[in-house]
């Protein structure tokens, strides 16, 4: 039986509402005790945790991992190294993979990459509609029993409201969560920037804040006709917030999440045609970024996701507008998310709930928390460890990131999954 | 980056891209420089040895007869050898062929780019990517900026009305897909006029245009006002299909350029349009042909203008 023993450390785990000094015992991949050694306990592992929190692994709601189909960007296994370094230990993967996540055979494919990867807590989200095409449904009830957690339509659209209405009514039929990103394809016009003082300087197609705001106002209707259980990803906007607020006290079952870089950066903050800074959704305004602070720190929004998309060097080569949008973030997630407590944006609790508790909550799955019985989950990070993003230390075959070169404060130093340890900075890692 | 992009460390002129993070001291040098190239194209050896030996490539990966031309005439009567490349735009041509096309001239010795591109950043891209000893002048990207375009409308207004300071300056038209509006506010402002102002319809207008520093109007009548300068802005025919606007003739009743229009401007007023013109869409012909048009002074100053910005792109490597 393996027994590894977490000592020293500061846990925190919201859903327990512990806060304090403590130890974490561990057998055979479980959570057995977070206060008393068990009888009979004797640890092959030790892990001094000394100065450091112990928290939940985190839940990632929204990644790519490029495979199937695009291994020239990144692998699973170069990726999962890079989520296991960040502390990540579940993750959930877009279903715009090639082939799309829209057969059995697919998802069974991904789980087999992921235990290949030695990192099986890897969630397939199912294509919503055919090839993600946005106009036939999906074998939604298959896709769930080959492990699909969700369904979703990644960045495509749905042909129109009818198509979409009978989705989300099929989708409740198998209790199934419908993970979805706003957005009106007709409004986005094939933009790349946010429609604002940047896009018009620069003379860079634009997308309005109602690209998102309207198709997320159009589904919020939907839940209400059809009952659907919606996660919104990826909120980008200030009328997002509000609209989700409203539904919220309005009584619909809904939740929503903002990608990291949306809570840090802004129009303001991109360097002229620098690729790196080309995500979908744009960068919005200081005033964007504001209400998504105040979102997440009154729970409106509940989670933080990564949107981590690796990509090779080729595909952020070009003029902006031409090149492919996304940021490869899973290893910047936690530093990010530290600067919001250190900001005191959010509480180190809250925080840490946004990449835990939550995001398990909107899956329904048996994670995110210390609770004894559960799958030992763990990451354990120092808040104060400086570090600086470059070659040596960055693990994701994507180097798409802005702050390639910045130094940031807060580093995971050990990530257990399932009582393994996958990540230790000491013996580096995977 | 842009600003410092175009800069050399002793802050001259390594590229020209684009008007913004330009100091007003060098637009007015450039309009110096090119000034003293006006008097000497009216000879009858029109040539100066400045570039001598110096190999300069137009990149067109759009179709342009008219600036390409200029550039072209430029260069040569900078003796300089020159090659002119149009490069139509397939499915294929991204960043990589782009980024190829560059790296094998390059490789050929090349030592200053002229680009002319769809994609706005373009040749910031260029500029990025290419070896250090080569310039690259931006001959116009997508909708960012055109900024040639911009200093010789520049040199237009300062031969006719001497002095920027006092200037009022109306700008009619698609400012939303013109690189040439974009680039001409950045000059205006910089250059210290009293006021730019554009004058279109909402759908051509981008958001949040008062950043650029602009007052707005969707009013001819009201937006000629007190106007020293008139600026008209070619209509692409697309706009219609595209659901910007519904019909060249309701276009022209509300933003066409009349004698009678005009003659709500100053008496003095100067009419441009940086070409080709649309006649009986955008401008009236008797406009287009008439006493306050300097339409056909801008094509000859584009020559002098784009002498003076290769040259002193060129001066960083100690040739001129």
């Amino acid at each position: 039986m393996t027994q590894i023993l977490i000592k020293n450390g500061q846990l925190i785990d919201p859903v327990n509402k512990i806060n304090r000094a403590g130890s974490i015992y561990i057998v055979e991949g479980k959570i057995v005790s977070v206060t008393n050694e068990p009888i009979g306990f004797k640890p092959d592992t030790i892990i001094d945790a000394q100065n450091k929190l112990v928290c939940p692994g985190f839940i990632d709601l929204s990644t790519r991992l490029r495979e199937p189909g695009h291994s020239r960007k990144a692998t699973f296994k170069s990726e999962t190294a890079a989520a296991a370094s960040a502390g990540v230990t579940t993750l959930c993967l877009q279903p715009d993979t090639h082939p799309v996540i829209d057969t059995p055979a697919v998802a069974e494919l991904i789980k087999e990459l992921a235990k290949k990867a030695d990192y099986p807590q890897i969630y397939p989200i199912a294509a919503l509609t055919r090839q993600l095409e946005g106009t036939e449904l999906s074998t939604m009830l298959t896709l769930k029993q080959a492990g699909c957690i969700a369904v979703g339509n990644a960045n495509h659209p749905v042909r129109n409201l009818l198509i979409l209405r009978r989705a989300m009514e099929y989708a409740v039929s198998h209790d199934l969560l419908f993970m979805f990103r706003p957005n009106d394809y007709w409004l986005g016009n094939n933009g790349c920037a946010h429609e604002g003082a940047f896009a018009t300087r620069y003379g860079l197609p634009s997308i309005p804040e109602a690209a998102e705001t309207i198709a997320l106002a159009q589904c919020l209707e939907l839940v209400e006709l059809t009952g659907c259980r919606v996660h919104f990803g990826q909120l980008s906007c200030r009328r997002s917030v509000i609209k989700i607020y409203q539904a919220k006290k309005y009584g619909l079952q809904v939740s929503a999440d903002v990608a990291i870089h949306q809570l840090h950066l802004t129009e303001n903050n991109i360097t002229p045609f620098d690729s790196n800074y080309h995500v979908l959704p744009p960068l919005r305004t200081e005033e964007d970024k504001q209400y998504m602070r105040q979102g997440l720190a009154s729970g409106t929004i509940n989670s933080i996701c990564s949107d981590h998309q690796p990509h090779d060097i080729d595909a952020k080569l070009g003029a902006f507008p031409e090149t492919e949008p996304g940021m490869s973030s899973l290893e910047t997630l936690l530093p990010l998310m530290l600067k919001l407590v250190a900001e005191s944006v959010i509480t180190m609790e809250q925080g840490i709930a946004s990449l835990t508790a939550n995001p398990a909550r909107v899956l329904r799955i048996e994670s995110g928390a210390l609770t004894v019985g559960f799958n030992a989950d763990v990451c354990i990070f120092d808040p104060e460890l400086e570090w600086q993003v470059n070659t040596e230390n960055w693990k994701s075959q994507g180097m798409n990131t802005p702050y390639w070169g910045q130094t940031f404060k807060g580093r995971v130093t050990h990530t257990l999954q399932a009582g393994k340890l996958i990540h230790s900075l000491e013996n580096g890692s995977h | 980056m842009s600003d410092n992009l175009q800069l050399n460390s002793e802050g001259k002129l390594k590229h020209f891209l684009s008007i913004e993070g330009l100091p007003k001291e060098l637009l007015t040098e450039i309009l110096d420089v090119a000034e003293s190239f006006v008097g000497m194209t009216d000879q009858q050896i029109k040539k100066v040895p400045l570039l001598r030996g110096k190999t300069i490539v137009n990149l067109f990966f759009e179709n342009s007869t008219r600036t390409r031309t200029t550039f072209e005439l430029a260069a040569k009567r900078l003796s300089a050898d020159v090659l002119s490349m149009s490069i139509a735009t397939s499915s294929t041509s991204k960043g990589e062929s782009l980024l190829d096309t560059i790296r094998n001239l390059e490789a050929m010795f090349v030592d200053m780019f002229v680009v002319r591109h769809a994609i706005s950043g373009a040749a910031h891209f260029i500029a990025q990517q290419t070896a250090p000893h080569i310039s690259v002048i931006n001959a116009g990207d997508g909708q960012h900026a055109h900024p040639t375009q911009a200093m010789l409308d520049m040199f237009t207004i300062r031969q006719i009305k001497k002095d920027f300071s006092n200037l009022r300056i109306a700008i009619i038209g698609d400012i939303l897909h013109s690189r040439v509006a974009r680039s001409q506010i950045q000059a205006l402002n910089t250059l210290g006029v009293a006021e730019v102002r554009v004058i279109a319809p909402k759908t051509l207008l981008p958001a949040h245009v008062e950043s650029l520093g602009v007052n707005v109007s969707h009013n001819l009548n009201v937006g000629l006002k007190d106007v020293d300068v008139v600026i008209m802005l070619r209509l692409q025919k697309e706009r219609m299909t595209s659901a910007l606007l519904p019909s060249e003739s309701e276009y022209f009743k509300c933003f066409g350029l009349t004698e009678d229009k005009l003659k709500i401007a100053k008496p003095d007023a100067i009419v441009m349009h940086p070409g080709p013109i649309n006649r009986g869409v955008e401008i009236e012909s008797k406009v287009a042909d008439g006493p306050q048009s300097v339409i056909l002074n801008q094509v000859s100053n584009g020559i002098a203008i784009r002498m003076a910005i290769m040259a002193m792109a060129m001066q960083k490597q100690g040739i001129v």
